[in-house]
């Protein structure tokens, strides 16, 4: 037990198991070190990706070739949103933050299952490193787009099939994730907390996990799929074999769709921790918000249709998918009604993470309401594939989760590294990447009403006005993620030292214990009796 | 390292791993549904090219092994080892007599000229091109479920061997366990929609 | 966990669920070969669910689980058979 005991004293960050150094890092078993695995190479990646959108915005600021070509700037897209999502909205949330705190938060010393979280984080790298592959090998990048449409993901001679199989690698990375977070919530939960006592960080882990679990599956036989195409011509996708590519798509989105749900629950969940601390206020309607987390999950399923509505399905599948994305609306609505109903006559501490997560709310309403536009069948004929629908996404994917996750970061920051950032540069730095973002998505509304397609390197002169203000502001989001990432890199080695263990005053288990917590979170596993997010003392 | 058992978190999370399973092969049988509804003649007549006395066998001898590795399960639970390990050891035996099967039927649709979208089969029309384009992928997938399943059980029976899985400790042969009869519970509805259709 | 009492399943029980099995296989060649034309199909999967059923129950020991397993079991079935269904709406109705 001394093992234990040493353990028990020192910060997660030093302490000396089996392996020393590098390896200790990237053979450890311990939660909180595979969340911050997950965060570098998240890091790193994002900036590969965003470097893309920078370069796919320059080509664009005028009509023709401005520094590519179309093959070059087909092949830019598709990388990143193959990054994008697979890479990092998708693992996201869940896998920094549901890793580092979702044992915490329910007062266990890890998850169920430690060493398969590892295989996790290892199945990721390793997806990544096949889809890399993807981009250097003989007969070009794939240029297909993330979405790898049939029939021309088995007919162009890039390179899909590295890029559709680390995706598939990647999917069991999900699965695992969604399994081991299922078993923990089931299982590992303090004394004294019952399911309606925790806090719903985790409850929007557990909707997540189900959907990781359910839908994943789906993608990864799709891909499995195009791989048969490609390699035996086996048909299911090809007209001239009886097959058919609206099948693909079908099966594509049947995944694809829940994926997005992946995306923003966890991020809405982190809003839902954030508010309460900063309005000192407990959250309004907590089973509501239970409720809705569940709703969307499930409903979610559901909607899948809604992506292809100009495809040729039959007009009562379009009814139908039609009504049930309006239907999942709804419990996303209740969720905005009860942050803002929360911050209703509270106590506001105005600090970096409320600038995020009230901006969070602004920008996933944008998001949201536009998709109900695209929701709807006649206005959908108009926009789709145009750039509006790039825009919709960019809202409510980088608006929903990216702001929620820069949310995270700055209000778990000083719990992970036991430092404070710079407050100053963190609100300088939201302020020009918020006024980037803005610049950078809102006229592609404009845009994309007025016919401007998407996935062209070229457009019509009359897109010209709306295009530089675009790429402009593209630049300016990007110099505000530099001086958000260069505060928090720094911070992390350099910044303000500090133990203290609740610096916000939240009322969450992982405010109680040290800063930064040591390898097994508790010295004895908490009891619990409160509720969370209770400020009614 | 953290050491903490928990054999019914441990079932758990297997149980969701078939989860996966049960929609990965869900959505071929999808796929199936679609294009049957769309060619059922076709398909008809191609289902007739099946052998249905082979498909009745290895029904039957993969229903026996569910049989049987629930019943090794028990031996444990007793503490009754040397069933353990005869029971363990039909099952694994009924796998591989499952894949030779197998490798036969396939070997008489390949000297027709019938492999997936190509050889002859590219000569005829598209419900018989997807018929059996469905039949190579999903008996070809279930087939590398029945290959993974037979390492599993050697790895078992290694263990049940040096008394790693015994009657305190069998959450692993339970595990296995749930896994064959997954891989059984496909084929069940396998077998009926593409040997049977009359 | 340790503390819970382990249910073992006599091997009576399991030689004659294989029986209960082996019959209904019987069951299902046997009616496919007569001509009930679409409702073939439709009676070889009820067969082929009870079948599952059978297999999930007694060999998978959900019958003696407590209730949170089948209760997850029955729920992704559904989900599964809606998406089937929802797929329909698009196929059947070309």
């Amino acid at each position: 037990m001394s093992e234990a005991s040493t353990a028990k004293h020192v910060s997660y960050l030093d302490y000396k198991g089996r392996y020393k150094g590098f390896l200790g890092w990237i053979l450890s078993t311990d939660h909180k070190r595979i969340g911050l695995l997950y965060l570098y190479t998240m890091l790193g990646f994002f900036s590969v990706g965003a470097i893309l959108g920078l370069l796919m915005k320059t080509q664009l600021i005028a009509p023709g070739y401005t520094i590519m070509g179309p093959q070059t700037y087909n092949a830019l897209f598709t990388l990143h949103g193959i990054i994008m999502i697979f890479i990092i909205v998708v693992p996201g949330l869940p896998a920094v933050f549901g890793n580092f705190f979702l044992p915490i938060m329910i007062g266990a010393k890890d998850v169920a299952f430690p060493r398969i979280n590892l295989l996790s984080w290892w199945l990721y790298v390793i997806g990544i490193l096949i889809v890399l592959t993807s981009q250097f090998m003989g007969d070009g990048p794939p240029d297909t787009g993330w979405t790898f449409y049939a029939p021309y993901s088995f007919r162009t001679p890039t390179n899909v099939l590295p890029a559709v199989f680390g995706a598939f690698v990647m999917g069991f990375s999900s699965i695992l994730t969604g399994i081991n977070f299922v078993v923990t919530i089931h299982r590992m939960r303090a004394p004294g907390m019952k399911w309606l006592k925790m806090p719903l960080f985790p409850w929007t882990l557990y909707g997540t996990a189900w959907i990781q679990i359910l839908a994943t599956p789906v993608i990864g036989i799709t891909l499995l799929l195009i791989v048969a195409e490609r390699t035996l011509g086996i048909g299911f996708f090809d007209p001239a074999l009886g097959g058919d590519p609206i099948l693909y798509q079908h099966l594509f989105w049947i995944y694809s769709h829940p994926a997005v749900y992946i995306m923003i629950l966890p991020a809405m969940g982190a809003i839902s921790e954030i508010i309460p601390v900063f309005s000192r206020k407990t959250i309004f309607g907590y089973k509501a918000i239970v409720l809705s987390t569940m709703a969307i999950a499930f409903v979610g399923y559901f909607v899948w249709g809604h992506h292809m509505f100009t495809s040729g399905m039959s007009g009562r599948a379009l009814f139908a998918f039609s009504f049930l994305t309006f239907l999942v609306a709804i419990p996303s609505a209740v969720k905005v009604f009860n942050w803002v109903s929360t911050m209703h006559r509270g106590s506001l501490i105005m600090q970096t993470p409320f600038y995020w997560a009230v901006s969070f709310i602004f920008v996933f309403m944008i998001g949201g309401l536009t998709g109900l536009v695209l929701g709807s069948l006649a206005t959908n004929v108009h926009l789709h594939d145009t750039h509006f629908v790039v825009a919709h996404f960019h809202f409510i994917v980088f608006g929903g989760t990216g702001f929620a996750f820069m949310a995270a970061v700055h209000y778990w920051f000083p719990k992970m590294f036991g430092r404070m950032y710079d407050a100053n540069w963190a609100n300088m730095g939201w302020g020009v990447f918020f006024i980037g973002f803005l610049a950078l998505y809102l006229p592609m509304f404009y845009l994309g009403i007025m016919g401007m397609p998407r996935r062209y390197y070229d457009y019509l002169p009359s897109f010209h006005g709306g295009n530089i203000l675009s790429s402009l502001g593209a630049w300016v989001m990007v110099a505000g993620l530099l001086i958000i990432f260069i505060n928090l890199v720094r911070s992390a080695r350099h910044g303000q030292k500090t133990s203290e263990k609740n610096p916000w005053n939240g009322r969450t288990l992982e405010w109680q214990v040290d800063t930064p917590p040591t390898l097994f979170n508790f010295d004895e596993i908490p009891t619990v009796t409160k509720r969370p997010y209770d400020y009614e003392e | 390292m953290l050491e903490h058992r928990d054999d019914q978190g441990a079932k758990l999370g297997m149980w969701l791993f078939l989860f996966t399973e049960l929609l990965l092969f869900g959505m071929l049988f999808v796929v199936y549904a679609v294009y049957r509804s769309m060619h059922p003649e076709a398909f008809r007549i191609a289902g007739e090219e099946l052998d249905v006395v082979i498909g009745t066998i290895n029904t039957v001898i993969l229903l026996i092994s569910s049989m049987t590795v629930a019943m090794s399960i028990t031996a444990i639970q007793k503490g009754d080892k040397k069933r353990a390990l005869q029971l363990l050891g039909i099952t694994l035996l009924i796998a591989i007599v499952f894949l030779v099967n197998k490798y036969f039927e396939w070997g008489a649709k390949f000297e027709y000229g019938f492999y997936p979208g190509a050889g002859e089969l590219a000569e005829l029309g598209y419900g018989t091109i997807l018929f059996f384009g469905l039949y190579f992928f999903m008996t070809g997938l279930h087939a590398l479920h029945i290959l993974i399943g037979i390492g599993l059980f050697i790895y078992v029976i290694a263990q049940v061997r040096k008394d790693r899985i015994h009657q305190e400790d069998y959450i692993w042969l339970e595990n296995t366990g749930l896994y064959w009869h997954l891989v059984d519970l496909i084929w069940i509805f396998l077998f009926p929609l593409f040997y049977l259709i009359h | 966990m340790s503390e819970e009492k382990t249910h073992i399943v006599p091997y009576k029980t399991q030689v004659a669920v294989v029986a209960v099995l082996l019959v209904l296989t019987a069951v299902t060649v046997a009616v496919t070969r007569l001509e009930f034309g679409t409702l073939n199909t439709l009676v070889a999967m009820l067969i082929a669910g009870i079948k599952a059923v059978i297999v999930m129950a007694w060999y998978m020991h959900l019958k003696y689980e407590k209730a949170l397993l089948p209760m997850l079991v029955t729920g992704v079935i559904i989900v599964f058979l809606l998406v089937l269904f929802v797929t329909f709406f698009d196929y059947s109705y070309r």
